[in-house]
């Protein structure tokens, strides 16, 4: 475990890893507590304030009905970070048990989940988790459901290579020599030494989720209106692009900030794994 | 004669990520043209890195703090990366340690010489291949044409060395760098191997820096030995001078530890005891490797082995790698079920058996393995451990099971401050403790050592022999010991059976089968021990 203050230094000598952490932080702050950012009404616009520009009164400015851009932002972080978490966990966990299993038990249970598996990943994620929803029905739960059975294919995968790896090794085996129970092999031998990897995948997948579930949430699968999130946010702006830019850009720069940052901080931790 | 290699006072340091490490402290030695030079220690002696320092491949960190190496008067640790191409290959040689991972896994051999010959520019395209046939035939391997063709994965672990020989002789050195050349072989590839790199330093005049942790190997070869400790050379001078009469305690130390057939068995020999544990009849295992046109490929790993061990003895596997020793040790725990034939524990018929009566029937036998670095799991504490198989068969309490944790790593030695400690922070000697605590746990009848000690250092494995027999008279233990070291079955056997090709060759009391040898292959493995014709040491 490196101490602090190494960890302090490598912070210092990367101010992008610096900048990423901070996003992150904004923007889980903004899901937990939107009021520390704005005390303006997400819903309840004022119609004498309509399309605004971006100014020292609506940092992000207003859209057609008057609503601040920023507090939109702000409000939706909670809407879509939570979704977001939500399709990672579902990949994670489905998929991690999926690997699991495979690996574990091998024979025609392996060749039967991989080829289910290799199924899931021959369709593009996107188009899966479109016609996922499209099943499912519309609503934010439904679209995390989506986005992450979507992405579920690389996570068995990669468990179950892990897991053919460790499950291969002597201290395995020894194991199951002194008469551990086959649960036990696979609970406290197993899966504890193959989980690294797949944790990184998870972070780094995170990324990849945010901008899935905001584009399902643009296409209109996603809330309710007028409930603020990232994606509909961006769609909402689209029949104003000409005369209100910032209705469209400022969600969109929040999504790619968010999606960049995480990227960076799965990176350094990936880094940090192998080292 | 001139020096050909002079290292003077070097000293070698690693800087890592977590600090320095003062690998060489002061090491100070030459090698003449011609002469074989051995350098014992333990792992951690220094002696490799020494070795690297010669040939300017240390390791990513490593640096030469102070000291010079002169090789035929020039100033080795001077060199820039591109003075050091002219001497390596062709000034100074290195031969890897271990032939399984030093080819190049996608090439056929013969272009590996080849290449060797190409870059010196001893050979032209045309002319190279022809070349490197010939020195793979020098370097000792028969129908060296057919074998050039061949990739590293087809060829043996002893052909594989000898092609990696052949790749230090294409430069027509006049130091061959020898890091544990064979410490990865069976004793009697061991023997041609070394004999036929000292026929080729006396042909050719080239000096050879051995590397080795075994003394015998070094009693047998060199003219010079050189001891190192702990990063600094402690004694050096002529072979017979330093091994017959050691003017260091830790060369003394050294040799006392090391197995060999002049020492004293551990424990006087006793008889088959009345009451057979384990008894094995005909026991066969073929394992099956794909198909080709005639039908099924098998190997038969075992073929029609019988033995009868009986309670408090220790029973020696002996065999080389491929003769099925390990095989036969799985399917007496369980692990591997045999293609016919039976074993039988206590009067109960494994073959037949269940699997929960077998899981049940495991708490009377149990397992050390050979490697102690891959047989703990590297996230459990020493404490988790030990108290795994307590927890499988629901021993005792918790507090209980801690207890019994603490008592054991008393019986083993090791403080019980260890309980708390992660495998990784322990040496390899203390992994080993742990894990035969943890095979002790249970209070079994039968434990089944294999290899236990070869992944260790000398002195760590005379510990742990004097260990597994203090244990054994203690708790009146039963081993079936695997091991392809006779020096070890010397010490610590009662019956022994020598396994070759999956068969048993011969089997008896160890003191006779160690001292008349029945069948030629005993003998043989016999005279292959290194150091073995040395008169005993005082």
């Amino acid at each position: 475990m490196p101490d602090t203050r190494t960890r302090t230094r490598t912070l210092v000598r990367s101010p992008g890893l610096l900048v990423s952490y901070a996003v992150l932080v904004f923007a889980l702050l903004a899901a937990v507590a939107p009021g520390l950012f704005t005390d303006q009404d997400p819903i309840a616009g004022v119609p004498a304030e309509r399309l605004r520009g971006p100014g020292a009164a609506h940092l992000f400015g207003t859209d057609e009905t008057g609503r601040d851009v920023f507090a939109r932002v702000v409000h939706g972080a909670a809407l879509s970070l939570w979704a977001t978490l939500l399709a990672v966990l579902v990949s994670l966990v489905a998929g991690s048990a999926l690997g699991l299993l495979a690996g574990f038990r091998g024979g025609w249970l392996d060749s039967l989940v991989m080829r289910f598996v290799d199924v899931l990943q021959a369709v593009p994620s996107i188009l899966l988790s479109l016609a996922l929803v499209t099943a499912l029905g519309f609503g934010t739960t439904n679209v995390a459901i989506a986005v992450g059975v979507s992405n579920l294919a690389v996570f068995a995968r990669l468990m179950r290579s892990e897991v053919l790896r460790v499950r291969t090794g002597v201290f395995v085996e020894a194991a199951r020599a002194s008469g551990v129970r086959w649960r036990g092999v696979l609970g406290r031998h197993v899966l504890p030494n193959s989980l690294g990897p797949v944790l990184v995948l998870a972070t780094v997948t995170l990324g990849v989720a945010v901008l899935e579930v905001s584009a399902l949430s643009f296409l209109g699968f996603g809330a309710t209106p007028p409930t603020p999130e990232w994606g509909s946010l961006v769609a909402g702006g689209r029949g104003f692009l000409a005369t209100a830019w910032w209705m469209t850009t400022f969600p969109g720069l929040t999504v790619a900030a968010v999606v960049l940052a995480t990227n960076r901080v799965s990176r350094a931790l990936d880094e940090r794994g192998e080292a | 004669m001139s020096a050909l290699l002079e290292i003077r006072d070097l000293a070698v340091s690693y800087h890592t990520r977590t600090g320095v490490v003062r690998a060489v402290r002061s090491a100070s030695l030459t090698v003449e043209s011609g002469q074989i030079v051995a350098v014992v220690g333990e792992s951690g002696s220094g002696k490799s890195t020494t070795a690297h320092a010669a040939i300017g491949l240390l390791p990513r960190g490593g640096r030469i703090e102070a000291g010079a190496v002169r090789f035929d008067g020039r100033d080795l640790t001077r060199l820039g990366e591109k003075q050091w191409r002219s001497v390596r290959g062709a000034g100074i040689a290195l031969v890897p340690q271990d032939p399984t991972v030093s080819l190049d896994p996608v090439k056929r051999v013969g272009e590996q010489v080849a290449e060797v010959l190409l870059i010196h520019g001893l050979a032209t395209r045309r002319t190279a291949p022809e070349l490197a046939v010939a020195l793979l035939g020098r370097a000792g391997i028969a129908e060296a044409a057919a074998r050039a063709r061949q990739y590293p994965h087809e060829l043996s672990g002893g052909l594989r060395q000898r092609v990696l020989i052949a790749i230090a002789l294409a430069g027509e050195p006049r130091l061959i760098i020898a890091d544990e050349p064979t410490s990865a072989l069976d004793v009697t590839v061991q023997r041609e191997i070394l004999d036929h790199l000292a026929h080729l330093a006396a042909e050719s005049g080239t000096a050879v820096l051995l590397i080795t942790h075994d003394l015998g190997i070094a009693a047998d070869r060199a003219s010079h030995v050189v001891v190192m400790s702990e990063g600094e050379v402690v004694e050096q001078g002529p072979t017979a001078a330093v091994l017959d009469a050691p003017t260091q305690p830790y060369t003394r130390a050294l040799l006392a530890a090391a197995p060999s057939l002049a020492r004293e068995p551990l424990r006087p020999r006793r008889e088959p005891g009345p009451e057979v544990l384990v008894e094995v009849k005909g026991l066969r295992k073929t394992f099956t490797l794909g198909r080709n046109r005639t039908g099924p490929r098998e190997v038969r790993a075992v073929d029609d082995v019988s033995f009868t061990l009986t309670r408090g003895r220790t029973l020696a596997l002996v065999g080389e790698s491929g003769s099925g020793k390990t095989t036969t040790a799985r399917m007496v725990v369980g692990l591997e079920a045999p293609t016919a034939g039976t074993v039988t524990f206590d009067g109960h018929e494994l073959s037949t058996m269940g699997d929960s009566r077998l899981r049940a029937l495991r708490r009377r036998f149990q397992l050390v393995y050979q490697n102690p670095y891959a047989s703990l799991n590297p996230r459990f504490s020493v404490e988790e451990v030990v108290t795994e198989p307590l927890r499988a068969f629901k021993v005792d309490s918790r507090a209980g099971r801690r207890a019994r944790a603490a008592e054991l790593l008393d019986q083993v030695a090791l403080p019980v401050s260890t309980l708390a400690r992660k495998p990784a922070e322990l040496s390899g000697g203390q992994r080993q403790r742990v894990a035969i605590a943890r095979a002790l746990a249970l209070r079994p009848d039968l434990v089944v050592c294999d290899e236990p000690v070869s992944a260790l250092d000398v002195s760590v494995q005379a510990q742990i022999l004097e260990l597994l027999v203090r244990l054994q008279s203690e708790h009146g233990l039963t081993y079936l010991f695997i091991t392809h070291d006779l020096a070890v079955v010397r010490e610590i056997a009662d019956q022994v059976l020598v396994m070759r090709h999956g068969r048993a060759v011969e089997s008896g009391q160890a003191d006779r089968v160690l001292a008349a040898p029945a069948h030629p292959y005993t003998a043989e493995l016999l005279a292959a021990i290194p150091g073995a014709d040395r008169v005993p040491l005082g």
